[in-house]
């Protein structure tokens, strides 16, 4: 009735339980490791994480780091559950993180990494749009604009009467908390008919094929997809100058308001460990050659050399506490504390 | 009377003919699309430092070594725990269960079971294995929470293999003084275990391409290292796919298509060997 050669897997089957030894074998080939690094959190840090730590494991291959991508929020819940020593966050803490860390317990010590430029980019078809102001973000992208404001001829009188597609990072990223505070002055206020999507490729597409479109993402995203998109400089007010954004004009504060630092989060506890130091101290000094080649722009050397010695110092806290993050001036900031 | 002569019912028969070839060759023409798009876009890329290499910011140094370990840990994992469990919930639903209200409510479950997205099986995971239990983002939450989400079709599928069993064969078994006990293990298990085996390897095969969970329960993305235990960390082929197409840069996109062809391969592999069992078993037993 059976075949023979099922009946005889079967039987090789019930040596099930010589399966369960394996994991125990696999187990006693440990290596031993002088320490390991957990790293987690968002997604738009982790490139630049990514690549120092790659670079730091050819020079210490006996310390282990791995890198998450729970995003900013997901990473900062496991931080402050002790979870993990460093998190890669693009938005600083929150004062209901603050919160849970006051009453976990948990000390940090906050540093800024790399800026992201914040690129408006249009389609290359789209003839009209020489510059946009603040402004007329702030009318395309607003909550009450909902449903209301769905043609360009709306936002400004001299552009034509061609719908208005939107484009823009889903509501869990980090890239929306900025963009919706930075336009309309509050985090996650914006309209919600766009078309959002966490995966910043699929926004290039999008606004790539589409005349009426407008997105806005991460300037690395625009750099490899320049042939395929229409860069679009911003005005901070009427009077003031249009200014694209690129490494020098993000770096010295001119592309206002849409240059935001990208920070890591390292648990106190963790920083005194000799290990996490020297991590540390390499990321600072390899985090401005390395942020240009992934496609960030790097901090002032001044940044780096203050928050390295912030970090030596054990300064905890976040300097943003009280402080919104558009616009902040690192330098200042970070010296004022000191 | 006249409409319905409008077109003779032999012209009907011949058009939904060809209307359902025409639904088949679109599904097919998509599939075929898809896979021709995926295979010359990724195939440059596959070569032997493809499945060496660590994963790096350099799109043409990255490879897939640990993700690949990592994805046959946590596959391994998988099936240790949700095979005697499946099986065995199978084996008593159908051989010793009664058939009441209460068996009938289980058998609604277990169906809906097979249908929830997996990401509810991920947040469940989370609080349950990697939280309460204890177990961190390790192997051992993946593979835990990747065994929930299969057990429903690992015991469906016993099932309906123990079912195919004729009674004819059971009662001999007892004719003879066997017991219970005695009658499943010698006659009903050898009997059905070919079609007990299709069902976990496609178990097996959907589980390999599970990515939602996995990111909930902390797969990480970036791991030089191969694990080195149920209890350490991880990161699965998937992520790694996801994690090249969300990069700006364009080799990444290579990257992403030539770790799809290793994936797919991996299905194809899979599901080909339950066919093949499942057309063995079938041919035997059918008697």
């Amino acid at each position: 009735m059976t075949c023979p050669g099922i009946v005889k897997l079967y039987d090789m089957f019930r040596c099930y339980f010589l399966l369960l030894l394996c994991p125990l074998i696999w187990c006693s080939c440990f290596k031993a490791y002088k320490g390991k690094i957990n790293i987690d959190g968002s997604s738009s840090v982790y490139p630049l994480t990514e690549a120092v730590a790659e670079e730091f494991r050819k020079q210490h291959a006996d310390i282990r780091i791995s890198v998450g991508i729970s995003g900013t929020g997901g990473g900062f819940k496991k931080f402050l559950r002790g979870e993990t020593d460093i998190s890669n966050a693009s938005r600083p803490i929150s004062p209901e993180e603050l919160k849970i860390s006051r009453t976990n317990g948990i000390e940090f010590i906050e540093i800024p990494v790399c800026y992201d430029g914040m690129a408006i980019v249009v389609s290359p078809k789209n003839t009209f749009v020489d510059y946009i102001t603040v402004a007329e973000l702030k009318r395309m992208w607003s909550p009450q604009s909902q449903g209301k404001i769905n043609s360009w001829k709306q936002v400004r009188d001299s552009w034509p009467d061609v719908p208005l597609n939107l484009y823009g990072a889903g509501t869990s990223s980090g890239t929306y908390d900025y963009f919706t505070e930075a336009i309309n002055g509050k985090a996650k206020a914006s309209r919600g008919d766009y078309t959002a999507s966490e995966d910043d490729n699929v926004l290039v597409q999008g606004v790539s094929s589409d005349i009426g479109g407008l997105g806005y993402f991460g300037l690395a995203y625009f750099t490899e997809n320049k042939a395929k998109l229409k860069l679009v400089p911003v005005k901070y007010s009427t009077e003031s100058e249009a200014v694209f954004p690129n490494d020098s004009t993000v770096q010295h504060g001119k592309y206002q308001p849409l240059s935001r630092p990208e920070f890591i989060y390292v648990n106190l506890k963790s920083a005194k460990k000799t290990y996490v130091q020297e991590f540390i101290k390499f990321y600072l000094e390899h985090a401005s050659s390395l942020a240009q080649e992934v496609g960030y722009v790097p901090l002032p050397q001044a940044v780096y050399r203050l928050s390295h010695l912030r970090f030596t110092r054990g300064s905890t806290g976040s300097v943003f506490e009280n402080k919104s993050i558009v616009g902040a001036n690192l330098l200042q900031l970070l010296s004022k504390q000191e | 009377m006249n409409r319905k002569h409008l077109i003779s019912p032999k012209s009907q028969d011949k058009l939904f003919k060809i209307f359902a070839a025409l639904c088949t060759g679109l599904v097919l023409l998509t599939l075929l699309v898809l896979l021709i798009d995926i295979g010359i876009k990724g195939i440059q890329r596959i070569n032997w430092s493809f499945f060496t290499n660590l994963p790096s910011r350099h799109p043409e140094e990255s490879g897939i070594y640990t993700a690949l370990a990592g994805m046959v840990g946590l596959l391994f994992f998988t099936v240790i725990i949700a095979l005697p469990i499946g099986i065995l919930s199978g084996i008593y639903l159908q051989e010793y269960g009664k058939r009441n209200k209460l068996a009938k409510f289980i058998e609604i479950n277990i169906s809906n079971l097979a249908g929830v997205p997996s990401v509810i099986y991920g947040i469940l995971g989370l609080q349950l294995f990697v939280r309460t239990a204890g177990f961190g983002n390790s192997i051992l939450s993946g593979a835990l929470t990747l065994a929930l989400l299969i057990m429903p079709v690992i015991i469906v599928s016993t099932r309906e293999a123990i079912k195919a069993v004729p009674d004819s064969l059971r009662e001999a078994s007892f004719g003879l003084g066997a017991t219970k006990w005695q009658t499943v293990r010698r006659v009903v298990l050898p009997a059905s275990f070919g079609g007990i085996l299709t069902g976990i390897i496609l178990s097996t095969s959907r589980a390999i391409g599970e990515t939602a969970p996995l990111i909930v329960v902390g797969a990480l993305a970036y791991v030089p290292f191969v694990p080195e235990g149920p209890m350490d960390q991880y990161t699965s082929l998937p992520i790694q796919i996801f994690n090249w197409t969300s990069r700006p840069q364009q080799g990444f996109v290579v990257n992403a298509a030539a770790g799809i062809i290793v994936l797919l391969l991996f299905t194809f592999i899979l599901n080909g060997t339950a066919i093949y069992l499942r057309n063995r078993w079938y041919k035997k037993t059918a008697i």
